[in-house]
């Protein structure tokens, strides 16, 4: 009994990191997937929606102070703010070509983490912001806590409300304009779409999806810091799941999360498997999924779930 | 007919991801023979002539080169083989000193190269002075002239120009057609794509007419200039812009995205002549 | 570095001492920079692994250095070398296959390695601190201003691999066919240029000059795996400064970014120092997109 529910709590912890992975890869998705922008800064607007959302919803006790709104409304929050970082970069770089969006998105990631470690009144620096709150944290169905399982109910409730947007849009006439435009930019322009709106409002749904991200990450665990939005997990990660789940294709991006955070997550458990932890463990795994996308781009660049032919 | 240099049959192709844009085109260039491509726009012109340098995608048909196949052969085999080609945009290095771009055409070259360059800076005189001017700054026809130059230094067999005069003076075009005249009468074989018909055919020894990317006349230039027909369709106006409204036979062939030079607004042009 | 260890001194001292700062991280990142744009131009992808080339550069010096007892100069050449191989081989392995698939991937290809080689670098030498050699670099005085020999070093250094870069570019064969590659592949093609011999080549000098930059900041700081590619951006933003493919732009560039992110901490908290190169990278890419030299 006790095995099983340690089981079972494990499987809801894992189940709601993929939910966030899910976002994360869905609003890569649309950038990459449907437009073909390049952007290496997934962990700024992943970043910038978790902070916003802690400061909207933290309680005024809380170091720092926030402002003890209910969470919908930071989550809600999370989105426009990621989306106007995003319509400042894409505004400067959007009409250039896809490498110096890909160069000024590594820029933006290092400056929100410079930000986030440094202005210590707003984000608490290093030491991270404790205290965000986390719904359904504490309630108990039957004897058994149930909060868990309670708030991964609503990140896939929030994933699935997410991918059915996207796919409408996918389908839509707008989604249409974007994929001409991924593929042959010139073309779109002889057909007298604007390309550079087309290309920003892609950029911006898709980082309000990343800050959405940020939000629900923020509520799960309960403590963020800077520490949590490295390059390795906030962007590397989710380019390698939605490349191995299929790029354009919105199914693929929510397998690519899960098969990802799969493999990761086993890798992780063969390491406790030795008495002493082996030196070097976790950079051999990183260099494990660097390796898993140089392969998928070599041998399988469509991925698990290839993007539907029209 | 003297013995072929360049044998082409059958051929049809294009580029990945496109519809073919040649349907069936043959030609051949004699030993020391000039030989002229015409025909409108998107009639796929520059497409054989990068079919032959392993730039398009040979789908069926033979390249032969002095009866060696050579279909599908990297460019830098085919230049190998004593062809050098100047294509119609982007035929020189911008960024580097003329001299430079005549070191650029003899790469495959290690002995020699210095006679060569002064042989092509006597042929083209107003090149001598501007040796490390970098050659983006020159004006179109020295331009010109340095592209002929650098293809000219590996002293080749047959030479492949892809309308040289596009864009140039009436000056500069007619000394693009003496220099031309003069490295045929020096023995060369040349394949000439040319938008300046009547020009073009008036030095030729023969001459193509393609259409849709077919075979639609083939004459010696005389015949071909005196052809009522021919006269009609590409030679009525003066210049360019004319004889567009050749094609009543099929839709325009869209080629690949990287075809701009071939089909590029063809589409507007035949709505206005036809 | 920072001011407040200046304070005794005159304003003019000041400045000239942040002047010096400024060129040798300038120096550091115009070489790093320089191979950027080498490969950039020849390839047409950004190599976002290169800072991370950098990197192993940098820690390739640590064993003959620190551990065979070579000298410096020697180590520094044998680290070069292994750079140049590695470059070379993860294209023949990787990138060359992926060239079909155009730029966007093989940047995306690129990002990938960059990760896969801080792992490495970390599984061998650790995630710590490391130093080539412990104690202090005693400063050379030169009246009222104080030069560390490493800076000498690394200025000169840098000097002298920009002079033999200019030779390379201008005077050997291979070096102009790098710049007539850069200019139009097709035409080097059918000019009969061997694009993969030039290739090659371009590998060995970008990773050349990447490997060089690396020990010369791991000389002037502390080696660490993160090291490269922290100075992604500034090298970057040197490259696209100066005109992206054009190498000599990348040079000017390098140095304007150093001094300018050196000069900054007069005006602005030295802990956001990172984001000057970015704020000139925002302002050329709105001012002159094509950079100093308009790159291609």
């Amino acid at each position: 009994m006790e095995l099983l529910l340690g089981t079972g709590n494990y499987l809801v912890f894992f189940l709601t990191i993929v939910s966030v992975y899910a976002l994360l890869a869905l609003g890569l998705n649309v950038q990459w997937g449907y437009t073909g922008i390049l952007n290496i800064g997934i962990a700024a607007f992943f970043a910038v929606g978790a902070y916003t959302s802690a400061l909207l919803t933290a309680p005024a006790t809380a170091q720092p102070p926030g402002l003890g709104l209910p969470v919908a409304v930071g989550m809600l929050a999370a989105m426009p703010i990621a989306g106007i970082l995003a319509l400042g970069i894409g505004l400067i770089t959007l009409n250039l070509r896809s490498d110096y969006l890909a160069i000024a998105s590594i820029g933006i990631a290092e400056i929100v983490r410079l930000f986030l470690k440094n202005e210590e009144w707003l984000t608490n620096g290093v030491r991270g912001m404790a205290g965000i709150p986390r719904p359904f944290a504490g309630v108990e169905v039957f004897g058994w806590n149930a909060g868990g399982a309670l708030y991964l109910g609503l990140g896939a409730i929030i994933v699935a409300t997410v991918f059915i947007a996207l796919q409408i849009l996918y389908r839509a006439p707008w989604g249409r304009a974007l994929r001409a435009i991924r593929d042959r930019e010139v073309a779109a322009e002889a057909m007298g779409k604007n390309v550079l709106w087309f290309r920003l409002q892609s950029f911006v749904l898709g980082s309000a999806v990343m800050g959405l991200a940020g939000a629900v990450y923020a509520h799960f665990v309960g403590f963020i810091s800077p520490e949590a939005f490295a390059p390795l997990f906030a962007t590397f990660i989710v380019w390698v799941m939605l490349i191995a789940g299929g790029s354009g294709s919105n199914l693929g991006a929510i397998v690519g999360a899960l098969a990802i955070w799969a493999v990761w997550s086993v890798t992780e458990l063969l390491g406790r498997i030795p008495e002493e932890p082996i030196a070097g463990f976790g950079a051999l795994r990183v260099f494990l999924i660097g390796l898993l996308l140089q392969v998928i781009l070599l041998l399988r660049p469509q991925g698990i779930i290839p993007e539907p032919r029209e | 007919m003297a013995a072929s240099v360049l044998d082409i049959t059958d051929l049809h192709g294009g580029y990945s991801g496109g519809a073919d844009i040649l349907r069936g085109v043959s030609l051949s260039v004699g030993a020391g023979e000039i030989v002229v491509i015409i025909g409108p726009n998107g009639a796929g012109k520059s497409t054989v002539m990068r079919a032959v340098f392993g730039l398009a995608r040979v789908r069926s048909g033979r390249i032969r080169l002095r009866g060696e196949d050579i279909t599908g052969l990297p460019a830098d085999k085919v230049v190998r083989r004593g062809v050098c080609y100047v294509p119609q945009v982007a035929n020189i290095f911008a960024s580097l000193t003329v001299d430079e771009n005549l070191d650029m055409g003899a790469f495959i070259r290690r002995r020699g190269i210095a006679e060569a360059k002064e042989k092509i800076y006597r042929r083209f005189p107003p090149l001598d002075k501007l040796r490390q001017a970098p050659a983006g700054q020159l004006s179109g026809g020295q331009r010109q002239m340095v592209a002929l130059g650098r293809a000219l230094m590996l002293e080749p067999e047959l030479l492949l120009l892809d309308e040289p005069t596009a864009g140039l003076s009436p000056k500069y075009m007619d000394e693009i057609f003496n220099i031309v005249d003069e490295i045929g009468a020096a023995g060369l074989s040349v394949l000439m794509v040319e938008q300046n018909a009547r020009q073009a055919l008036a030095m030729a020894d023969r001459g193509y007419i393609l259409a849709t990317g077919k075979n639609r006349l083939s004459d010696s230039g005389r015949n071909l200039l005196a052809n009522p027909e021919v006269g009609r369709m590409f030679l009525g106006g003066e210049g360019e812009g004319d004889g567009h409204d050749m094609q009543n036979d099929g839709g325009v062939v869209k080629g690949g995205g990287r075809d701009s030079e071939d089909d590029g607004g063809d589409v507007k042009n035949r709505d206005s002549h036809g | 570095m920072t001011v407040a260890t200046l304070k005794t001194v005159t304003p003019m001292v000041e400045l000239a001492q942040l002047l010096i700062y400024g060129v040798v991280l300038g120096s550091i990142i115009a070489l790093g920079a320089i191979g950027v744009s080498l490969t950039f131009g020849v390839l047409r992808f950004a190599n976002f692994a290169h800072g991370d080339y950098m990197t192993v550069g940098a820690y390739l010096v640590l064993p003959f250095y620190a551990v065979l007892q070579l000298p410096m100069f020697a180590a520094v050449l044998i680290a070069i070398a292994g750079t140049a191989l590695m470059a070379v081989t993860i294209d023949r392995l990787l990138f060359e296959r992926l060239r079909q698939a155009g730029p966007l991937v093989l940047l995306i290809s690129s990002f990938g390695v960059g990760l896969m080689l801080r792992s490495v670098v970390q599984m061998v030498w650790g995630p710590r601190t490391l130093v080539y050699e412990s104690g202090i670099d005693l400063p050379l005085r030169l009246g009222a201003l104080r030069i560390k020999p490493d800076h000498l070093t690394i200025i000169g250094g840098a000097l002298l691999l920009v002079l033999t870069v200019h030779l390379l570019l201008t005077r050997t064969r291979i070096g102009k066919a790098m710049r007539a590659m850069s200019d139009s592949p097709e035409l080097a093609r059918v000019s009969g240029i061997n694009t993969a011999q030039v290739i090659l080549f371009t590998w060995v000098a970008g990773a050349a000059l990447a490997a060089t930059a690396g020990f010369f900041l791991a000389l002037d700081t502390t080696l660490l795996p993160g090291m490269g590619w922290f100075f992604l951006l500034p090298v970057f933003a040197a490259a696209i400064l100066g005109g992206i493919g054009r190498p000599y732009g990348a040079i000017i560039g390098g140095y304007v970014i150093g001094i300018t992110a050196e000069f900054s901490t007069l005006f602005i908290s030295a802990a956001y120092k990172p984001a000057v190169a970015f704020a000139i990278m925002v302002a050329i890419l709105i001012l002159r997109p094509t950079g100093i030299l308009r790159g291609n």
